[in-house]
């Protein structure tokens, strides 16, 4: 399930506009990678290339490699919507479907797929809203809609939404900025239980949360306001926080800068 | 893990101001200029309530005068002939003509507005979408005299052709034959009301459409849909109760249209079964084309159609409200 993303000399660009220079790296299927650094670096750009986001905003163009295990997305003749059933992705805020029940809403990637027997779909998202453990709060409401939910809820039902298609690598772009702490708590556990079936980049501003969860640490900056973003260093996440080989990352993660 | 119960546990009460101020400041009749404005707005409200209460009890008072001489019934008389000794009229055709008619407008345009509508959200290139909307903006801007004068000089002659054809393959139905005369019939006032309502409807839908927050489209696209897929999941739900409202304010405009029903159509006061035969009256057209000539108990008698015309236009506002307000805790407006 879990697939290696392996991306090489990757620049993106808004327009005429380039907002990430040159970024290579590699993610390990099963760790959890997260990305920090201060705000307009790129990261969030970056991580729209994985899945092919990037090229939805108007302008927007990627130059560059992007390998899931062997397969190129960026490849001539590969369908960018295939790409984004393999490589699933969580949103800032949340965004459940707000005319769909909260069943319906878990049920959505999987109708997309094709045709599932009720009974089908019914396994696969009872197993999904267990996967992100909201199974015990929404069991008796699953006709309701979900914007009825919590914000916390509505992200973990974001999440159950994801993993329902079995991607190969969830995205979560700051996930819990719009959440209160325990909600934040709930789902930080989650991406550590999530971990053992998927490969998950996360884009966060919490430099707690990074330590908290992620195996490896990538820390972006930008020249100036108006550069491109830059990868500055990836490495172990224990070794960014505690002894990082960059004078810019320790300056970053001490609160001198950004 | 036990986080279901931590998460609904209630936060500390945060210290409310006392009632007392509250209510004054929510009042706000302190100041001069509030306590104005608050007299200024309330008066309007009042005034424009009265307004409607004495036209309502002129109308009503007026159609009462006639409806009570009508020696026919006046909802299922097939006649219009209010100079007669005694005087005999029934509103059947007009209601039937009307609703008929729009219905017909609707079925056309609606479908046609809403894929208008898509296709300058979400298809068209962008430097294309000022200029098309530029261009049906100007067709709500025509008015509908000049859709009327159209209508009987461009679209009749080539509706010929048209009916043939329906009468050839869809004849076999009974609504669709046509016996060869002339093109004014309920089908006609369809057609044209369809033109005369599609901007008003692709305008409206195309504002809800393009309201649809990026991070549904967003959800749907990361999920891996099509932009096809993106547009049932995400852009058509949300904008459902915009399109039935765009659709009410369009069905408004054809349910009271007036001059353009009257230049297409040759009336008379009998129900055809076909769309295609000439005939049929509409309660708009019906009142433009007899006021003129009427005595004052004929323009009673064509009062009381106008006050079934109102009903019929509430009864259909009503149903519209319903059906938006039967799916609310579904709409968009939760997100």
């Amino acid at each position: 399930m879990a697939k290696r993303i392996d991306v090489s000399g990757l620049t993106a660009y808004y327009g005429s506009h380039k907002a990430i220079e040159d970024i290579s790296m590699t993610v390990e299927p099963r760790s959890v990678t997260a990305f920090i650094g201060p705000s307009g670096c790129g990261k969030s750009t970056f991580l729209r290339t994985l899945n092919r986001m990037h090229e939805v905003t108007p302008g927007g163009r990627v130059e560059g490699k992007v390998m899931l295990d062997d397969e190129d997305l960026y490849g001539a003749g590969i369908d960018p919507v295939s790409v984004r059933r393999e490589v699933g992705m969580v949103f800032q805020r949340p965004n459940p479907f707000p005319t769909m029940s909260i069943f319906d809403n878990v049920a959505a990637g999987l109708r997309l797929n094709g045709n599932y027997k009720k009974s089908e779909l019914q396994d696969v998202v009872e197993k999904s809203l267990k996967g992100a453990n909201l199974w015990n709060e929404v069991k008796d409401r699953l006709n309701k809609p979900g914007s009825g939910l919590s914000g916390g809820q509505q992200q973990r039902l974001c999440i159950a939404r994801a993993i329902a298609v079995e991607p190969n690598v969830l995205l979560m772009d700051e996930p819990c900025s719009a959440l209160d702490p325990i909600s934040t708590l709930a789902i930080e556990d989650l991406i550590g239980e999530l971990k053992e079936r998927f490969t998950i980049v996360i884009v966060t501003h919490n430099m707690q949360q990074a330590a908290r969860v992620s195996d490896r640490t990538a820390f972006f900056n930008l020249a100036a306001v108006g550069q491109p973003g830059k990868l500055i260093e990836i490495d172990d996440t224990e070794r960014i926080f505690s002894n990082p080989s960059v004078q810019a990352t320790e300056d970053y993660i001490s609160g001198r800068f950004g | 893990m036990d986080i279901s119960t931590k998460s609904t546990q209630a936060p500390p009460p945060i210290p409310q101001p006392k009632v007392t101020e509250q209510k004054r400041a929510a009042r706000g009749a302190t100041r001069p200029g509030d306590r104005i404005f608050l007299g200024l707005s309330r008066g309007s409200g009042i005034l424009l309530l009265a307004v409607m209460a004495a036209i309502a009890a002129f109308l009503a008072y007026r159609a009462s005068l006639a409806i009570s001489k009508d020696e026919g019934n006046f909802l299922t008389t097939f006649e219009w002939n209010t100079g007669a000794v005694p005087p005999v009229f029934g509103i059947a055709v007009l209601a039937f003509g009307t609703i008929v008619s729009s219905i017909i407008a609707m079925v056309i345009a609606v479908p046609i507005a809403v894929a208008i509508a898509l296709f300058l959200t979400h298809y068209a290139p962008r430097r294309l979408r000022g200029p098309i909307a530029y261009v049906i903006d100007l067709l709500a801007a025509v008015p509908s005299i000049v859709y009327g004068l159209w209508g009987a000089m461009i679209l009749v002659p080539y509706l010929t052709g048209l009916f043939g054809w329906l009468d050839a393959y869809l004849g076999w139905t009974g609504i669709f034959s046509w016996e060869g005369g002339a093109p004014r019939s309920m089908l006609t006032v369809g057609i044209l009301l369809a033109i005369m309502i599609l901007p008003i409807i692709t305008n409206v839908s195309r504002e809800v459409f393009r309201q649809v927050p990026q991070m549904h489209e967003e959800a749907a696209l990361a999920l891996g849909a099509t932009r096809w897929e993106v547009i049932r999941m995400a852009v058509l739900p949300f904008g459902r109760s915009g399109v039935i409202s765009a659709s009410m304010l369009g069905l408004g405009r054809a349910l009271g249209e007036t001059m353009a029903v009257a230049t297409v159509l040759s009336p008379d006061f009998l129900i055809h079964g076909s769309l295609l035969d000439p005939g049929g009256g509409t309660f708009a057209q019906n009142i433009a084309s007899k006021f003129s000539e009427a005595t004052e108990f004929g323009r009673d008698a064509l009062i009381a159609s106008g006050l079934v015309l109102f009903v019929i236009t509430l009864l259909v506002n009503g149903a519209a409200r319903a059906i938006i307000a039967r799916r609310k805790e579904y709409s968009g407006a939760n997100a």
